[in-house]
């Protein structure tokens, strides 16, 4: 079914403010990453407002699609996207890595309901999503699983482990989104431990591969609909992403992976977020 | 005496007492809980045979995983399982699991409190001719720190399956701790199991010391008591089948009741099954201590009860701790 370009333009509007509460949570929060969370936003968009079968006021439901997010580090934006969802109050983002908060500096499943997993300890998604995906098999149902991994993470054995037991049990219910943004907290993933060629380490280990542009919704939302029609493997979208997407200064810049903007850059950021919101509300109107 | 109370194995003492392996008492249990409840599921890492899965695996090939050499998939496959419905059991040698995927266990599977039993084989110098790499004597210590974790170490086959059987009854994360090599039967299948309370298995009047002994090394405890007895030294032996949650209670009662203490454990003395009941009486009762185990050094290849005699572990290493702690009182 083709989308309209009127459904894009209102998403590109949500991953808009889904960056704009980043930028806030993580001034108010003095602590966490940037560059991660705005890099996957457009990804986080797609999901919660498109893609995912969820009730954000029932997040228990059974019948709903799981969304793991292995790299549990970059958790503001999943935060920014359920508080926008309706999963919690918008308000409550304040309270990110602060005492008695359900919003957990890493996501803790048992805090809040809708994460999953806990997560953060790197290469832990993946085996836990191909266990939800047996599960799912076994009790005959129909969701999807969909596992939100990074690159750095793909330096873990244990992702390596899991991606194998994926392919053995070909679990079609499995679709797992990287995000390729080629930083970690050391530097450029090609220069701390390569991991190219990436796509034929995923063939190789008999899954099926999709290349896609990560910050564009409609080629997320087209790849994983064609993801979903795949009947004999699993299936990863390799989502190559610009780090700190959407404010220049971090963009690309790896210095942004783990450190808040300061009072003064936050207003910078969110002074350019603004700037494109009111672009695409032009070009949505025009 | 063999406490009239538990109905106990009468011919425990005798040349020909019956010996298995607790590793098949788990194997049975699987099975059992298998048979009444089609959530439950078994994952190995490559030890099907050895860690007695293979009843399991034949019964029912749709619920049991083999995920390879791979323990920290093992730890992360069962913790997606675990919240999805099923009963997970991982089996595999304790050094692997909970040993190599401790981290992966810690934040998937009790921290993420997902219902994942773990099941540590080839446990304790028991272990014998692998070698130390394959002795796990560190098992208990470390998953003990784990908050909201049962830890069960059953005496025998027969208390292994009951304390399998037990693990399958809550959810939430379990370690379950077995050895390799046939050792005594102590109890029967009329032998209540109680996961709350500490056991006394070997009652006498006006005992002198209590000895608390976990997993197979309760049968050298119960040797040692009755031996010393004859030297009209009078003992209790208690059974720590159960120790996390600790039975404070009972603790506290048998320091009032006999003021000295030997615990027994095929384990290193850091951090184990000593270390808890010395947490309970340092707080609560502060009680003379003689702790029998590994004291803080690997050990090596060898038959079972060649290295329990070397590494200061049997039945006069238990007799000699008693009469050094009587003398502490």
């Amino acid at each position: 079914m083709e989308l309209k370009q009127q459904h894009i333009f209102d998403l590109e509007l949500k991953a808009n403010s889904i960056r704009q509460e980043i930028i806030k949570t993580l001034l108010e929060a003095a602590s966490g990453h940037s560059a991660g969370p705005l890099g996957m936003a457009d990804i986080f968009a797609a999901f919660y407002f498109h893609i995912l079968t969820h009730d954000p006021k029932n997040p228990e439901w059974d019948k709903r699609d799981r969304l793991l997010l292995s790299n549990g580090h970059i958790c503001p934006v999943r935060y920014a996207a359920m508080a926008l969802a309706g999963y919690f109050p918008l308000e409550e983002l304040k309270t990110l890595r602060k005492i008695n908060s359900r919003l957990q500096g890493h996501p803790h499943r048992t805090a809040l309901g809708g994460l999953e997993t806990t997560s953060g300890p790197l290469g832990e998604g993946l085996g836990q999503a191909v266990g939800m995906a047996l599960a799912a098999k076994m009790n005959k149902e129909n969701h999807f699983i969909y596992c939100l991994t990074s690159d750095g993470e793909h330096q873990e054995g244990s992702t390596w482990e899991a991606a194998m037991m994926a392919g053995k049990y070909r679990l079609n219910n499995l679709i797992q989104v990287i995000d390729y943004n080629n930083i970690q907290i050391d530097g450029n993933v090609e220069d701390v431990m390569p991991l190219e060629p990436f796509k034929a380490k995923y063939d190789a280990f008999n899954w099926h591969t999709i290349e896609v542009d990560g910050n564009n919704i409609r080629a997320i939302i087209d790849a994983v609909e064609q993801a979903k029609s795949i009947h004999d493997k699993p299936i990863i979208l390799i989502a190559h992403t610009i780090p700190g997407k959407g404010v220049s200064f971090m963009e690309n810049n790896y210095t942004w992976h783990g450190k808040p903007p300061s009072a003064q850059e936050a207003e910078k950021a969110l002074e350019e977020l603004k700037i494109t919101e009111q672009k695409i509300k032009e070009e949505f109107h025009a | 005496m063999l406490n009239p109370h538990l109905k106990l194995n009468e011919k425990v003492f005798d040349a020909d007492a019956e010996q298995k392996p607790t590793r098949d008492g788990f194997g049975k249990g699987i099975v059992a809980l298998g048979e009444k409840d089609e959530n439950v599921v078994v994952l190995t890492a490559d030890l099907s045979e050895s860690t007695r899965c293979d009843e399991f695996e034949k019964k029912f090939p749709e619920r049991f995983f083999d995920v390879g050499v791979a323990e920290q998939d093992m730890a992360t496959v069962a913790a997606g399982l675990g919240v999805s419905g099923k009963t997970a059991f991982i089996s595999s040698y304790a050094t692997f699991s909970p040993g190599r995927n401790w981290e992966p266990l810690r934040t998937t599977v009790v921290y993420n409190n997902s219902n994942v039993k773990i099941a540590g084989h080839h446990s304790g110098i028991m272990t014998g001719p692998d070698g130390a790499t394959h002795q796990a004597t560190e098992d208990i210590a470390i998953t003990r720190c784990w908050p909201d974790i049962q830890i069960l170490v059953p005496c025998d086959a027969i208390e292994a399956k009951k304390a399998t059987m037990y693990s399958g009854s809550f959810y939430g994360p379990a370690y379950l701790r077995f050895s390799r090599d046939k050792t005594p039967l102590i109890t029967t299948d009329e032998t209540p199991f109680d996961p709350k309370k500490i056991q006394t298995f070997w009652v006498t009047d006006a005992p002198v010391a209590t000895i608390f002994a976990t997993g197979y090394m309760l049968s050298y405890a119960l040797l040692a008591a009755k031996e010393l007895e004859e030297e009209n030294i009078h003992v209790l032996v208690a059974n720590v089948a159960v120790i996390k949650p600790i039975d404070e209670e009972t603790i506290q009662k048998l320091a009032k009741e006999t003021g000295a203490f030997v615990t027994v454990e095929d384990h290193q003395v850091m951090g184990g099954m000593g270390s808890a009941i010395a947490e309970v009486t340092a707080k609560h009762c502060p009680t003379p201590i003689e702790f029998i185990g590994l004291q803080d050094t690997f050990a090596e290849s060898g038959k079972p009860a060649e290295l329990i005699e070397k590494y200061h572990m049997g039945k006069s290493a238990i007799k000699e701790a008693v009469k050094k702690v009587v003398k502490r009182k």
